[in-house]
């Protein structure tokens, strides 16, 4: 009896063991689309805010990273379906999102801000917005913050594929504006040539009340498989080192002038 | 596990989808054959240099994917600041490929044309001498035995073909979602990105395809009894008794 005993929690102990993975190599994925996060370069690896980070915590692990290119609207049930192992394409952590997947703590948290023709005297609020039409990248936290407040009000909704998509269209006057993350229209827009003529159109939205908070959520994390609780801790504890001891603000100053990781 | 909230909760936004897609269908097969006719009698004319045209014409828009004309003609056009300056005075011929269901209903339907094109154009050739024959026999003028002889003899045999393209269209219409249209694929992938289950999304669009195109192919076969009934194989009375 007590043979058999051992003997099955010596079999529940290996299972553990074998659950608890080693991650010699973690797979990420990324979108390669969303300067300067992540970008493809002209030989086509990834490069960018998100994949630094990524391979500032692998090497703090002791792991390879792989890299993975995967379009936006299919991040999520790529990562479920184990195409990859982790995300890190600026996925900010929203209770939607929790649901299918489990996240890091954030790396970083930007608002929201609107991108309009200079002096435009547009602003994010609803009063301002009746009417016009609004770009934003299908799935992003900008979709669910102007599908839940604005799209029902008399807002015309226009979702691209990708934020470049929508940033053509504002260039083309095919859009009045596009609601973005507003880090990322800076790096990806606005200090370019083709974004010369644009700026930042009224305040930056941090989340103005309780519900807008809930929708904006709390940063962007790295997004793994529920079951991979071991590697979220690893995660966690890399991105704690890495925070500590100085590389976090050196590849966020290679990007930023400030440190974006938020209070 | 079929999460059924993603349709139930999306459902208005399909319909309004299906709607688009119908819409943009029909539009665009009405316009394309309309446009077909005429340039398959000039396909088949015996001048060289208009039937070239034709050709290129052709050529050009089925030797590429629609996905890619699309693009040009949404993305490409909007590029110019020549174009942009057109849309900023209000030029309303140019104002049609400012808006993504202009542009997706010129580029469908000129794409539909120049297939629609080279089908008539083969049902033209088909054409038995005998009738040409017996059209010059009666006296007809070219223009008059187009009219009466060749164009309504094409468009019968063409019917099967044609039905075919149809159904292509209905399924190419699709790409629509692309240029930020929301038919029935851009319903799917509004609701795969909200609930991140793409098998429900997307199964549920491919139902309603799937039911659309058996009515398209209904229709069809009702058009093919009607007008095609003199080529079916005649049902023999004595089998039956």
């Amino acid at each position: 009896m007590i043979k058999k005993t051992l003997l099955l929690a010596g079999l529940i102990l290996a299972c553990q063991v074998a659950t608890a993975k080693d991650w010699k190599q973690i797979r990420f994925a990324t979108e390669g689309a969303y300067p300067p996060f992540n970008v493809t370069a002209p030989d086509g690896s990834v490069q960018g805010f998100d994949v630094d980070i990524a391979n500032a915590l692998c090497e703090e692990m002791k792991t390879e990273c792989t890299w993975v290119k995967q379009e936006w609207d299919g991040m999520i049930p790529a990562l479920m379906s184990r195409k990859f192992d982790a995300i890190s394409a600026s996925m900010s952590i929203t209770e939607e999102r929790k649901k299918k997947v489990d996240f890091t703590d954030k790396y970083y948290a930007t608002p929201l801000a609107l991108v309009a023709k200079k002096g435009s005297t547009l602003k994010p609020e609803l009063a301002s917005l009746k009417g016009k039409r609004i770009g934003v990248q299908r799935g992003t936290v900008a979709d669910n913050f102007a599908t839940r407040f604005w799209a029902d009000h008399g807002v015309e909704l226009v979702r691209y594929a990708r934020q470049e998509e929508a940033y053509l269209d504002l260039s083309a006057g095919r859009i009045d504006a596009s609601w973005v993350d507003s880090l990322e229209a800076d790096g990806g827009f606005l200090t370019k040539p083709a974004g010369q003529d644009y700026d930042f159109a009224g305040s930056k939205v941090y989340g103005r009340n309780a519900e807008e908070k809930a929708v904006i959520g709390e940063g962007v994390g790295i997004a793994i498989r529920k079951r991979d609780t071991d590697l979220r801790d690893q995660l966690n504890k890399a991105l704690a080192a890495i925070r500590a001891n100085g590389t976090y603000e050196r590849i966020s100053k290679k990007y930023f002038p400030h440190d974006i990781y938020g209070e | 596990m079929i999460e059924w909230a993603v349709i139930t909760e999306n459902l208005p936004e399909y319909a309004a989808g299906l709607w688009l897609t119908l819409q943009l269908t029909v539009i665009s097969l009405a316009a394309g054959l309309l446009l077909a006719i005429p340039l398959a009698v000039l396909r088949t004319s015996g001048a060289a240099f208009v039937s070239r045209g034709v050709w290129a014409y052709t050529y050009f828009f089925r030797g590429t994917p629609m996905l890619v004309q699309l693009l040009l003609v949404y993305y490409g056009l909007g590029q110019f600041e020549w174009v942009q300056a057109r849309w900023a005075e209000g030029n309303s011929l140019w104002l049609v490929f400012r808006d993504p269901y202009g542009c997706a209903l010129v580029t469908f339907a000129l794409n539909t044309c120049a297939y629609t094109t080279e089908i008539l154009a083969g049902a033209l050739r088909a054409t038995p001498h005998g009738e040409i024959e017996a059209a010059q026999a009666c006296g007809m003028s070219r223009l008059t035995m187009i009219r009466r002889i060749l164009v309504p003899g094409a468009l019968r045999r063409a019917l099967p073909a044609y039905s075919n393209e149809a159904i292509f269209m209905l399924h190419g219409t699709a790409i629509a979602s692309t240029i930020t249209l929301v038919d029935l694929t851009g319903a799917a992938r509004n609701a795969y990105s909200q609930h991140f289950a793409p098998f429900e999304a997307f199964i549920f669009a491919g139902l309603i395809y799937m039911c659309v195109t058996f009515a398209l192919v209904g229709l069809f076969r009702l058009a093919e009894r009607r007008w095609l009934g003199h080529l079916q194989a005649r049902k023999s009375r004595q089998a039956r008794a």
